[in-house]
């Protein structure tokens, strides 16, 4: 349990993708099987125990503390698992370390987490409080937190199950997705698979019928894209503002039809989703986006989160947001790979497929008619003008998809590419900088930003959102200065900047929509908002007004997207700290 | 009858004061006689018309403020009496940093000991902490909650040796208190068998010069050429906390961010800073040892100076040990006493 622990521990605290690859491969390559297998387990999330509750955990800690420093502590510390990790008090020699471990008290022994793992998965509920405390009287603090992680199941260290499975590919120089392919064949501790990769043992066999196969990505399009793109030679499609999922239907080997919903990362996601696994009536993997129909016409984004975020999926939730798949791939069918077909004749098996099924929870995503790029312009800027009807709504752009495309894993480029409607922009007046985070935690680069409205003491600035990226390296080092500089007041990591009706620094903001939103102080949210230009030139009071947003907003603008890109709902308004 | 513990030590303006003896104790003002636990700043100031300090806490005193920081000085040797008009004081190691000591003021049959910052850990830099039994105890509670015990620092050297050895083409910048920390650092890299230099923020040159003079081997620990960072992939450089996030860092080799103190204990302290690598290395009492130090002096009574004073109390009351927090300002503001996470360190402290 030490050596994950350290794992964990160090994984936390680092922000750069590689260098989080690099601890991985490092455990897996210094750690013994079976532990190593079942820490793949914990960080892919494929480990079978029901997770502790808070509320065990709370129960041990205060048996064993004095209720005043508990709550001190937990009040200084503000996590229940990091306060009991660190608060829990010595075996046998309380806060005196003196008569600790010695000759008549050996050390207690400290579990591997395979122990813990096979314990956890065969301990009745009655008899789990005595073992996790036998485990805490053994571990030190580092190990504490982590075993109470584990076991809450509230790892977040920031490990993608990509990310683990990568780890152990690069661990023998195999492809991720070679990984990928077998890995739903593949149970905990993981050994044929680690055998495998280190070239002890042949390739497992894959014994699992409905397995995930790595999505295909898109690029953005970009201005300078279109001379080098012939429109003649792509398909054109409606992009949903929904969520992409892939369902997989196969035999298994007693002829059971085994029928999975897979996120675009590859988790299983058909517990939540039992309707549609149900429609899953063919042998095949199909990809598309996840939607809420309601009488014939798809809903908001904000309507499909309102059925994300429940997590008991009873029948009214169902009734009252049927979920929908609006498909436009395929990748196999039967025994058939269909993967390396060109797209348009994908395509064509794909819409025998839909039509074969015939069922209203499944249908296909339409083509878009275009003969340039001119006319798909114009069809993206206004879906409803070209038979988009009353899904127009949900729709936030085009994609456009070479006919001869095979269907590659990963983000293969000159295939796909998204083309999203123009951004939002508004100018806005900077009014906090915050340190960013790894690389960028020496500089002042995630910057708060605020529009006029009317105040009780004449014009006053609202904070309407924060943005970190847009800018070049050589701005950022500008806008840093240029915060440093204008700091009067700061909060730990953050400073306000001088700003007012003469003096202030104002931001060209792109954004790609907005949404109400009573968390912040303007009322509004925005989405994926940028630092599109900085108008050194122009001054504070000129900035636009909380109006602009309105307007927008009334144009019946769509909702922020939680669940796409990184980290874009946390903070967007930007109140004071 | 033995003396009021009040009637020989109470509170001024400036901080501890002995009435009997006519003088302070680490006062934050000027003095006319200050007696010094250690050289950290918020115990040892300039200007005071005479200090009374032992002889490393003298020379640390000198090497910060200049050779002209006091009137007069005077060595305090450890362990031995000295008669200031109607008490007795008596100086005794610390183990905090180098020269640190605790001052034992004995009058009428009462002793009170002042401890200063004070750890039980060992420290291959300074002499280590004795105990003095006394009827009060003046303690710190900078880490005066439960959830704050350090750990053994071979575990956290290491931490910080395996990443250098599993990412040798990045710089690694342990930010460190300069005066104590920085050089135990440097210490315990030496004892876990680094060989190689250790590279100097200039902020750390003398006083880690001095420690070198006092006859602590640190090894080769050349400074770091402005111009010569972008070359040191693979190497560990120290540095004031305050650089660890500063413009003067982001010219290493993708640096990956250590900082040693005992604030790294808490996951949400280490992300405020930004730091990827905490190492919890204290040089005050984690909360077992505040806790352990109490009893063994026998104190019936205990005033807690500053640091998380009510949880300290709360623990004394408990005991049947008598306790008051003594809401001493003005320390604090160097080093580790600092919390990073208090909203006014961050406000008045800088970037620190
Ligand atoms: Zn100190
Ligand atoms: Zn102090």
């Amino acid at each position: 349990m030490n050596r994950f622990a350290a794992l964990l521990d160090r994984l936390a605290y680092e922000p750069r993708r590689n260098a989080k690859l690099r601890l991985l491969v490092d455990y897996f390559r210094h750690t013994p099987d079976p532990d190593r297998g079942y820490a793949l387990a914990a960080l892919t999330n494929s480990l079978m125990f029901k997770e502790a509750k808070p509320g065990l955990i709370r129960g041990l800690v205060e048996e064993r503390t004095d209720p005043v420093l508990f709550r001190m502590s937990y009040h200084y510390v503000g996590d229940l698992a990091e306060t009991t990790a660190l608060i829990w008090p010595h075996p046998v020699s309380g806060e005196d370390k003196t008569p600790g471990p010695g000759h008549n008290n050996p050390p207690p022994h400290v579990p591997t987490i395979s122990e813990v793992v096979e314990t956890l998965a065969t301990t009745g509920k009655s008899e789990l409080p005595a073992r996790v405390a036998g485990w805490l009287d053994a571990l030190d603090e580092t190990g504490r937190w982590a075993l109470l992680k584990l076991i809450t199941r509230e790892l977040r260290v920031g490990v993608s199950a990509r990310l683990a499975k990568t780890a152990v590919a690069q661990l023998g120089g195999v492809e991720p997705d070679e990984v990928e392919l077998i890995w739903h064949g593949l149970e905990p501790p993981y050994e044929a698979l680690f055998a495998w990769v280190e070239g002890r043992a042949p390739k497992p066999e894959t014994s699992n019928p409905a397995p995930f196969r790595p999505p295909m990505l898109s690029h953005p399009l970009e201005e300078e894209d279109f001379p080098k793109l012939d429109a003649a030679d792509f398909l054109g499609e409606w992009k949903w503002d929904g969520i992409r999922l892939q369902a997989v239907s196969g035999r298994s080997g007693d002829g059971r039809l085994v029928r999975r919903i897979y996120s675009r990362t590859g988790e299983d996601v058909s517990g939540a989703f039992p309707d549609l696994v149900e429609a899953l009536d063919f042998e095949g993997a199909i990809d598309g986006e996840l939607l809420i129909v309601r009488e014939g016409r798809v809903q908001s984004f904000n309507v499909l989160q309102q059925r994300l975020n429940r997590k008991a999926v009873t029948p009214k939730l169902m009734a009252e947001f049927p979920a929908h798949l609006r498909v436009y791939d395929i990748l196999t069918e039967g025994d058939e790979d269909l993967r390396h077909l060109p797209f348009s004749e994908r395509r064509r098996r794909l819409e025998l497929l839909v039509a074969r099924l015939d069922d209203p929870r499944i249908d296909l995503s339409p083509l878009v008619e275009f003969s340039s790029w001119e006319i798909l312009a114009a069809a993206r800027s206004d879906p409803a003008s070209v038979g988009a009807g009353p899904d127009a709504d949900a729709i936030e752009g085009c994609m456009i998809k070479r006919a001869d495309s095979p269907y590659l894993p990963g983000r293969p480029k000159g295939y796909w590419y998204k083309w999203k409607r123009d951004p939002y922009l508004v100018d806005a007046v900077m009014m906090y900088g915050q340190r960013g985070h790894g690389k960028r935690s020496s500089y002042y680069s995630d910057y708060t930003f605020g529009v006029w409205r009317d105040g009780p003491d004449g014009e006053e600035l609202v904070p309407v959102g924060k943005a970190y990226h847009g800018f070049t390296d050589e701005e950022l080092l500008k806008l840093d200065r240029y915060v440093r500089n204008h700091t009067v007041n700061r909060f730990g990591p953050v400073r306000e900047v001088e700003y007012g009706k003469d003096r202030g620094l104002v931001l060209e903001v792109a954004f790609e929509g907005l949404q109400r939103s009573t968390r912040h102080k303007s009322g509004v949210a925005m989405r994926f908002p940028r630092i599109n230009r900085i108008r050194w030139d122009k001054p504070a009071a000129e900035a636009d007004r909380i109006e602009t947003l309105e307007k927008i907003l009334e144009r019946g603008e769509k909702e922020i997207h939680p669940l796409k890109g990184p980290m874009i709902e946390q903070d967007t308004g930007g109140e004071a700290p | 009858m033995a003396l009021r513990s009040i009637d020989i030590l109470t509170q001024t303006s400036q901080g501890l004061y002995c009435p009997l003896g006519d003088f302070h104790i680490d006062p934050i003002r000027p003095v006319k006689q200050a007696l010094i636990t250690h050289g950290h700043s918020d115990h040892a100031r300039s200007g005071h018309r005479a200090v009374l300090a032992t002889r490393e806490t003298l020379r640390i005193m000198g090497v910060r403020y200049g050779e002209d920081f006091a009137g007069a000085t005077q060595e305090a040797p450890l362990g031995k009496d000295i008669r200031i008009k109607d008490v007795t004081v008596r100086f005794t190691p610390a183990g905090h940093v180098l020269g640190s000591a605790q001052i034992a003021i004995e009058a009428g049959g009462t002793r009170i000991v002042v401890s200063g910052d004070y750890k039980r850990a060992e420290d291959p830099t300074c002499l280590p902490y004795e105990v003095v039994p006394c009827d009060v105890f003046i303690t710190e509670a900078t880490f005066g909650l439960p959830v704050f015990r350090h750990p053994d620092t071979r575990g956290e050297v290491r931490k910080l040796l395996d990443s250098v050895n599993l990412f040798p083409e990045r710089a690694h910048i342990v930010g460190a208190y300069a005066l104590g920390k920085a050089q135990r650092v440097m210490a315990l890299l030496r004892e876990e068998g680094y060989d190689k230099p250790l590279y100097l923020h200039g902020a750390m040159e003398r006083l880690t010069e001095l420690y070198k003079s006092e006859g602590v081997p640190l090894g080769e620990t050349p400074k770091v050429v402005a111009a010569e960072r972008s070359k040191l992939a693979g190497a560990i450089v120290i540095c004031p906390p305050s650089s660890i996030q500063d413009l003067w860092s982001r010219r290493f080799p993708d640096p990956v961010t250590c900082f040693a103190s005992g604030w790294m204990r808490v996951r949400a302290r280490a992300r405020q800073k930004g730091v990827e690598l905490p190492l919890v290395i204290s040089d005050h009492s984690d909360w077992d040892d505040l806790c352990r130090t109490i009893r063994e002096t026998g104190a019936g009574e205990v005033w807690v100076t500053h640091g998380q004073e009510d949880a300290l109390v709360h623990w004394c009351t408990m005991q049947g040990i008598r306790a008051r927090p003594l809401h001493m300002l003005g320390y604090g503001d160097e080093g580790e006493a600092e919390d990073p996470g208090h909203p006014s360190a961050a406000a008045g402290g800088g970037d620190a």
